[in-house]
């Protein structure tokens, strides 16, 4: 089927998400909407899936305008969409899954789970994806419920399949399947929209490029386009996301960790017998894909959550038991994983959030009141530093844009005496140029001697900081291994293959 | 044109507009329930309905006005600046619960206990004020400390209960409610306990002793009492503690992200205690109010709904202290004023309804927005840009 958009435009407010957005996906093309977080590619998405209506422009499917009023109408119009955050119900069995909203039933009225059993089966099949029908969501790997989800699509006639950044949750070799998968289905007549932000997967399978900035298409180009160029027209100038820095001088280790288990509320060892030690003047990044217990050991290392086994040493100092505030006292400094959640109060000023962590001292309090012009004179001076872009200090957090959001999290915490520098997934959702800015105040922070982790799941991040990668996986080190290391071998190690001669 | 939209989206101006369709609402139940316009409709037509219809609402604001704020009708100023008074006695306990109802709303806590825990405060300030005897002044601080913190403790077992064990604090608080006022009534029922002794009729307890009772501030004009004074400070304590102060905004930061706060070093539990007990303190001044401010025994209805009523104080006064004052004056003046109305045969249930429909447009923003065709509340860029000239000129200045 042939999708064309034609000027479609989407204001919230005074923000124009997409403006005079035209786009045309030819039949069995793989078609990729490259762009970074905020450029607009989920908006004009949502508007062709009907969850949301255009101010102006026109759908055409098959040179047929159509309006959705709702997914429904999308789906019954044969557009289905794969979402980054994946929509099953983790309880329910695979064919039920693919069957919910549309189920067939027999003549009383009752679930037919037969026929939806042959459904998944005969999909399945044709494009060799090994599915269970019977088995449960809950107990399938990522990479396979991903797949759920496109046989969710393809058993309602998709046409047009659209994925959003669906190699975020996967591991290199899942990703490569996935793109075998993709060409499969170009292959058997389907249009597949591709959203990303990362260069070499587009590189890898789409056949024409649209690059969107800023509400707008900046061009669509050949994937044979050279990466340097790619990514200069995503963000509208010279990049270089290469790190520059010096080798590291290692020194004393500083923070110890040994055969350190936490269990979750469902009693699984979500960290399984993990020892680590970082040293001063290093970055050691934690490599491995999302939900192997990076979070968990981010979280037990600041004593958000209780150790069941092992100890925790910083300095020299036993932390295993400490409270959060004693760690963050101790010398600290963490960056979230999720910062709306955890790292900001959307509704405070930027000033309030710097002070998040520091309303029981100076310079922030003065006895039991808040020390105003203390407290704006130290904000406008972090503010300059991490260079965050915003009308004044007084500005609400929740106005900021997530690069801005997130150097007001690590001004925050690397503005502190600090002995440890803790970050996870320090730039997701954040535009290229704060990611050179914070991966840079990142490496500062090595170089003045202070050991730094990084919990990435990118794994280009992982490369441009890490002296040392640790791989986790199910709760474990896989091994400890030099950043020279293949992505190949990374790979593996992510799906918890051990490689010859490296040891945990 | 657009300025103008802007203005109307603002907090103030909400509260403002809800206020007038709350009268508005009141009126046509004044209207409905008239004998007059029944009457006038039936001999005289619609036209002459409708002038009734005027009438009957004009002279029923107009007794509120008398009852509440300037009495036309007086002889002498002193008695006609009487209700205006009245109306800052009758707004003193409610202005005091409002604050301590809308701490809570900020820390994310639903305080519904307000009556459970100002009886509480009671029980031990009566026990102060009538068994107790000590210099005068001295007496009534006592009393009145002592109904703060007895009210604090109330809020404060809340807090405990929430943080320990994860039951909901609008249980709790309805719960509590009734075991404060059971033990209470149980007080003063006990003859070796709170009970008067020389009572006739229902058991009841003693009247706080002259030197318990909050000092009247114009001896022989007015009733109105120290009690006000006190409410008063609670407004100025409310706006330093959330506004100024570490706590204050430790509270808020618990109340806007409890996981942000989390990570950010802050025991949530421990801050839940403290922000019910600070609440309920506040609540405590109403309590403090409403027992050392009678010259009579009283039984536990002395809670008189404040509790409740500070919840549609609070949400009214929108979180911030003045919008609390004012919020705590307006249905002061309601409860002043009513009786007056009563007088020209108005029911003074409309009253009710006017503060229940005031409250009900301002919990419900969409549907004022919607009446008078107001933008939504957070776009105001015109008056951000005017409030940081503005800002701009006095940094200059």
């Amino acid at each position: 089927m042939k999708l064309e958009l034609q000027g479609m435009t989407k204001k919230f407010g005074p923000v124009v998400a997409n403006d005079n957005i035209s786009l045309v996906v030819k039949p069995g093309e793989i078609h990729s909407l490259l762009g970074e977080n905020g450029a607009g590619k989920s908006t004009l998405m949502n508007l062709l899936y009907g969850l949301y209506q255009p101010d102006e422009g026109r759908i055409l499917l098959d040179e047929q305008e159509v309006s959705f009023a709702g997914p429904g109408d999308a789906m019954a119009a044969g557009i289905g969409m794969v979402h980054q955050h994946f929509m099953l119900v983790p309880v329910f069995s695979v064919a039920e899954n693919v069957v919910l909203g549309n189920e067939p039933t027999n003549a009383i009225g009752a679930l037919d789970l037969a026929t939806a059993r042959e459904r998944v089966n005969t999909i399945s099949a044709r494009f060799g994806f090994d599915i269970d029908p019977d088995a449960l969501i809950e107990d399938l790997p990522v990479g396979i419920q991903q797949r759920v989800e496109i046989v969710k699509a393809l058993a309602r006639d998709a046409k047009i399949l659209i994925l959003d950044e669906p190699t975020a949750v996967l591991t290199p070799q899942e990703t490569d399947e996935l793109m075998d998968i993709m060409r499969q289905l170009a292959a058997a007549g389907t249009s597949i929209v591709f959203i990303t932000h990362k260069l070499r997967e587009v590189k890898a399978v789409a056949d024409i490029v649209t690059v969107i900035r800023g509400g707008r298409v900046i061009d669509s180009v050949s994937p044979d386009t050279p990466v340097g160029e790619l990514a200069s027209l995503m963000v509208g100038r010279e990049v270089d996301l290469s790190v520059d820095k010096k080798v590291a001088t290692p020194g004393e280790p500083i923070l110890e960790i040994r055969d350190l288990v936490v269990v979750d509320e469902r009693q699984q060892r979500v960290i399984d017998g993990v020892s680590l030690d970082v040293h001063a003047g290093e970055v050691l990044c934690i490599a491995g894909v999302e939900g192997n217990g990076q979070t968990a050991l981010a979280e037990a290392l600041l004593g958000l959550r209780d150790v069941a086994e092992g100890t925790l040493f910083l300095a020299g100092e036993d932390i295993t038991r400490a409270t959060v505030k004693e760690v963050l006292e101790s010398g600290v400094g963490y960056v979230p994983e999720d910062r709306k959640k955890d790292g900001l109060v959307a509704d405070f000023s930027i000033e309030e959030n710097f002070m998040l962590d520091g309303s029981f001292s100076k310079p922030y309090t003065r006895g039991l009141s808040i020390d105003f012009p203390a407290r704006k004179a130290h904000s406008q001076d972090l503010i300059e530093r991490f260079d965050v872009r915003a009308p004044s200090s007084e500005t609400l957090v929740k106005k900021l844009s997530g690069g801005n959001q997130q150097k007001v999290v690590v001004a925050r915490e690397l503005s502190r005496e600090l002995k440890l520098f803790v970050a996870a997934q320090p730039t997701r959702g954040v535009d290229v140029g704060s990611i050179e800015f914070i991966h840079e105040s990142i490496i500062k922070t090595r170089d003045a001697g202070i050991p730094v982790v990084i919990i990435s799941t990118e794994l280009d991040e992982v490369y441009n900081l890490a002296d040392r990668i640790a791989v986790m996986y199910r709760g474990k080190i896989v091994g400890i291994v030099p950043p020279t290391t293949s992505r190949e071998t990374m790979g593996q190690m992510m799906a918890g293959i051990a490689p010859e001669g490296v040891s945990a | 044109m657009s300025v103008l939209k802007e203005i109307f989206s603002t907090g103030a101006t909400r509260a403002f507009l809800s206020i007038v369709i709350g009268f508005f609402v009141g009126a046509i139940f004044m209207v409905v329930s008239s004998d007059d316009v029944g009457k006038a409709l039936e001999t005289g037509g619609v036209l002459d309905a409708f002038q009734a219809a005027l009438r009957t609402v004009g002279d029923g604001y107009a007794a509120l006005f008398r009852g509440s704020i300037f009495n036309t009708r007086a002889d002498d100023l002193a008695t006609a600046l009487r209700p205006l008074t009245e109306t800052f006695r009758l707004a003193g306990p409610l202005i005091a619960a409002g604050l301590g109802i809308s701490l809570g709303f900020r820390v994310g806590l639903f305080n519904i206990g307000g009556n459970g825990q100002m009886i509480f405060g009671i029980l031990w300030a009566t026990w102060i004020s009538t068994r107790l005897e000590l210099p005068i002044f001295l007496h009534m601080l006592v009393a009145v400390v002592v109904a703060i913190l007895g009210a604090a403790l109330w809020g404060a077992l809340v807090g405990f209960l929430k943080a320990q064990t994860g039951a909901h604090e609008v249980i709790l608080t309805i719960m509590l409610n009734y075991v404060a006022i059971s033990l209470f009534t149980w007080f003063i029922r006990s003859p070796n306990l709170l009970q008067q002794e020389e009572a006739g009729g229902t058991p009841k307890a003693e009247a706080p002793a002259l030197t318990a009772q909050l000092p009247q501030l114009f001896p022989g004009t007015y009733s109105l009492h120290l009690g006000f004074v006190f409410s008063l400070l609670a407004v100025v304590v409310y706006w330093w503690l959330m506004e100024r102060s570490s706590v204050g905004y430790r509270f808020r930061m618990v109340g806007h992200n409890p996981h942000a706060a989390r990570t950010a070093g802050i025991s949530v539990e421990r801050t839940y205690v403290w922000a019910m007990a600070a609440s309920a303190a506040f609540v405590g001044v109403a309590g403090a109010n409403q027992a050392l401010g009678t010259q009579v025994g009283y039984t536990e209805t002395i809670h008189a709904g404040i509790g409740f009523d500070g919840i549609t104080v609070a949400l009214l006064g929108g979180g911030n202290a003045i919008g609390i004052l004012f919020a705590g004056l307006l249905f002061g003046a309601f409860k002043a004023g009513g009786p007056q109305m009563q007088v020209l045969g108005v029911s003074p249930e409309v009253l009710g309804i006017v503060q229940g429909a005031i409250v009900l447009f301002i919990a419900a923003p969409p549907l004022v927005r919607a009446i008078f065709r107001l933008p939504a509340l957070s776009a105001t860029p015109r008056l951000d840009k005017i409030r940081a000239s503005l800002r701009r000129k006095e940094a200059a200045s």
